[in-house]
C-alpha cells in the first residue's frame, strides 16, 4: 500500500504573483510562483521527554522513521491525514507548532496495534498515540477527547469495584460526553433485541438496578491502586511541569 | 492430533461475557460440556484492564490481570486458564510478556498485589490459552468430527478474529512456529474448527481487521466506517455469517451494522454468531441451548432454513 504523505509545501506558503520584474528580467507567467522561506524557531525542546513521561510514550527515542507504522494504520485508511510516523518525527524534533495543527484527529487511534506490530524498532506507536493525545489535552490544547472521557469512566469503575457493567459504563459516557442516550441507532438496537428477550436486556444494560457486579474483598486492592495513581498523577505533573489546577483526570475547555 | 491437553482448566470470563457477551459465555460453558471438559471459573475474579485501564496506566493493567492469574494458579491451582473474550486473553498474554520482561512491572504487580493481600503473581506460573487452543490443542479437528452431529455443511462462513488474538506479535511467543501453530499474520484456527464441523469457510481477506472497538461509543462514526468495509468484505466473499471470538468485536459488529444502515444507509445481510454457537450447534444442541435467541444479529430464520433448531 503506497503511503500518502503529507506534503510539507502549504497553499499558504505560495507566493504567486502577476507581474513579477527580477533583475530587470520579466517572469511573469510560468517563472512567477514562489515557496516562500520557511524557517521554524519555536522548537520545544521538551516535547519528546515529556511525551515519553506519560503511559506508552516510553520508547518514542527508538524510532528511525521507518514509515512502517503508518503503511500499517488503519485510522490512515481512513484519513491521509492520520500519520503516526510523521507525529513522532515531529515529537522528536520539537515540532510543537506543527504538531498542533493535527491535533484534533491524534485521539481517533483505535489501538488495533497493527503499528506495533509491524515496528522494527518496538517504540509501540500505539503507545506514543495515546501519550501525545493526552499530553495534548493535559497541555489545554484540546479539550479531553470523547476516548479519554471513556477510558477515565471505565477506569475509575474498575478501581471501585474490581468489576465493570457495560450498561452503566454506557450510559456514565452519554452523559459525561453530553450526548443524549436516546440515539435512533441504540432505538433499532434496543427493538431488536425486544424481540425475544426485553428482560434481559433491561438487566444487561443495567437500567435494572438488580445485580451490579464488583469483585469481593477489593478494598485494599483499591486502596494500592489509588495511592498508585495518586503517585503516577504526581510524577506527571512535575515532568509535564503543570499546576495544581490542572485536573489529571479530565477536564473540559 | 492433539498436542496439549485443557480438560480441566480455569475459565475467566471477563467482564464483557457476563453483560453483553452473555451468549457467548452460554455457548462456551455448552460446548465444553459437550465435550466433556471442566471449566473451574476463576475464584471472585476482577476486570483485566480491557482497553482502557492501560491508557491510565498499564501497570495497573498488568496488576488487574496478573491478579487473575494469581488466583487461578496459587488459589485453584491450575495449570492453565482459558478466556474467550479476546481483550481479556490478551491482557493476560500482555501481562505475562511484561512480568518476564521489565523490572518496572515486577515491581509495580509485587507492590499492589502484596497491599491487596494476595500472592505476587511471577512469570511463568499458569499458561493463559483462547477458547480456540482450548477446543483446538484438547479435541482437535478429528476429535470434533467425531463428535459432529448436525454438520454445518452448507453453511457459508466468514471467519473474523479481529486485533487482540494476533497483536502485537511479541506477547504471543507460542503463534508463528510453523505448522500446527497459530499465524498472527493469518489467524486459522477459528476455520480449522469451523470447517471440522462441516462449515464452508469463505476466503476472507478482513480475518484481521480492526472492528473499531475500542471506539465502538467515543468515535462512533470511525468505527460504523471500519465495520462496514468488514461486514462488506464477508458478504463479497458469500458469507452468510460471520464467526466471531470476541465478545467486544461480536457486539461491535452487531451494533455498527444497525448504525450503517441507520446512519449511512448501507445495508447488509450477513449475520454474526460466535463460532462457540456454530460448535454447539454442530455438536447437536438446540440454538436456544447456544443462546442464539439472544444475539442482537438475527439469525434465527436463516439458521432454520439450514436445517438447525
Ligand atoms: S514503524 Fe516504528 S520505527 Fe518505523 S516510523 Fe513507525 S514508530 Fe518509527
Ligand atoms: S494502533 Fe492507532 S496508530 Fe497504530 S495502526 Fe492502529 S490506529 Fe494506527
Amino acid at each position: 500500500m503506497a503511503i500518502h504523505e503529507k506534503h510539507l509545501i502549504r497553499p499558504e506558503n505560495l507566493a504567486t504573483h502577476d507581474n513579477l520584474v527580477i533583475d530587470g528580467v520579466d517572469v511573469s507567467g510560468d517563472w512567477s510562483t514562489f515557496i516562500r522561506t520557511r524557517a521554524v524557531s519555536d522548537y520545544n525542546e521538551d516535547l519528546q521527554v515529556e511525551i515519553a513521561a506519560l503511559p506508552g510514550g516510553e520508547y518514542i527515542h527508538r524510532c528511525w522513521q521507518c514509515g512502517s507504522c503508518t503503511n500499517a494504520c488503519t485510522v490512515n485508511e481512513l484519513n491521509p491525514d492520520f500519520n503516526p510516523r510523521y507525529w513522532i518525527y515531529l515529537i522528536r524534533m520539537g515540532y510543537e507548532s506543527e504538531l498542533l495543527r493535527d491535533k484534533d484527529i491524534i485521539w481517533q487511534c483505535v489501538s488495533c496495534n497493527k503499528c506495533t506490530s509491524a515496528c522494527p524498532r518496538d517504540v509501540v506507536p500505539e503507545g506514543v498515540m495515546k501519550a501525545t493525545a493526552h499530553w495534548l489535552e493535559l497541555k489545554g490544547h484540546t479539550a479531553t477527547s470523547p476516548s479519554t472521557d471513556f477510558d477515565e469512566i471505565f477506569a475509575s469503575q474498575v478501581f471501585h469495584k474490581g468489576k465493570i457493567e457495560d450498561g452503566s459504563i454506557l450510559t456514565g459516557f452519554m452523559k459525561r460526553s453530553g450526548q443524549p442516550l436516546i440515539q435512533d441507532w441504540l432505538i433499532e438496537m434496543i427493538k431488536g433485541m425486544l424481540r425475544d428477550l426485553p428482560i434481559r436486556f433491561l438487566f444487561n444494560m443495567g437500567w435494572a438496578t438488580l445485580f451490579h457486579p464488583k469483585t469481593k474483598n477489593w478494598g485494599k486492592a483499591r486502596a494500592a491502586i489509588e495511592e498508585y495513581v495518586a503517585e503516577r498523577d504526581e510524577a506527571h505533573r512535575i515532568a509535564l511541569k503543570l499546576d495544581k489546577s490542572v485536573d489529571l483526570h479530565g477536564h473540559h475547555n | 492430533m492433539t498436542n496439549k491437553n485443557y480438560e480441566t482448566v480455569a475459565y475467566y470470563p471477563g467482564c464483557a461475557l457476563e453483560g453483553s457477551g452473555q451468549p457467548y459465555n452460554r455457548s462456551t460453558k455448552e460446548v465444553g460440556k459437550a465435550l466433556g471438559l471442566k471449566l473451574e471459573e476463576v475464584k471472585n475474579w476482577n476486570c483485566c484492564g480491557a482497553m482502557e485501564v492501560k491508557n491510565i496506566d498499564p501497570e495497573i493493567q498488568t496488576y488487574l490481570s496478573s491478579r487473575v492469574m494469581s488466583i487461578a494458579a496459587h488459589e485453584m491451582g491450575h495449570k492453565a486458564v482459558m478466556a474467550p473474550c479476546n481483550g481479556c486473553y490478551h491482557n493476560l498474554k500482555k501481562a505475562e510478556y511484561d512480568l518476564s520482561h521489565k523490572e518496572n512491572s515486577r515491581a509495580v504487580t509485587k507492590r499492589l498485589s502484596e497491599k491487596a493481600g494476595h500472592q505476587t503473581y511471577e512469570a511463568g506460573q499458569i499458561e493463559t490459552i483462547h477458547a480456540l487452543d482450548w477446543i483446538k490443542d484438547t479435541i482437535g479437528e478429528d476429535g470434533l468430527k467425531a463428535r459432529v452431529k448436525n454438520n454445518l455443511k452448507g453453511l457459508k462462513v466468514a471467519n473474523y478474529y479481529g486485533c487482540m488474538y494476533t497483536r502485537p506479535r511479541n506477547i504471543f511467543p507460542e503463534k508463528d512456529q510453523g505448522p500446527g501453530s497459530e499465524s498472527t499474520s493469518n489467524p486459522h484456527f477459528m476455520d480449522d474448527l469451523l470447517a471440522a464441523s462441516g462449515a464452508d469457510n469463505v476466503d476472507f481477506a478482513l480475518k484481521t481487521a480492526c472492528c473499531g472497538g475500542a471506539h465502538t461509543l467515543s468515535d462512533s462514526d470511525t468505527s460504523t466506517r471500519l465495520v462496514s468495509n468488514i461486514l462488506q468484505a464477508a458478504e463479497e466473499a458469500g458469507a452468510e455469517v460471520i464467526a466471531t471470538e470476541c465478545p467486544t468485536c461480536h457486539s461491535g459488529l452487531e451494533m455498527h451494522q444497525i448504525r450503517a444502515e441507520k446512519k449511512f444507509g448501507t445495508k447488509s445481510n450477513v449475520k454474526i454468531v460466535y463460532f462457540t454457537q456454530l460448535i454447539g450447534l454442530a455438536l447437536g444442541l438446540s440454538g436456544r441451548k447456544v443462546g442464539i435467541h439472544e444475539n442482537i444479529s438475527n439469525s434465527t430464520t436463516l439458521l432454520r432454513s439450514k436445517g438447525f433448531k
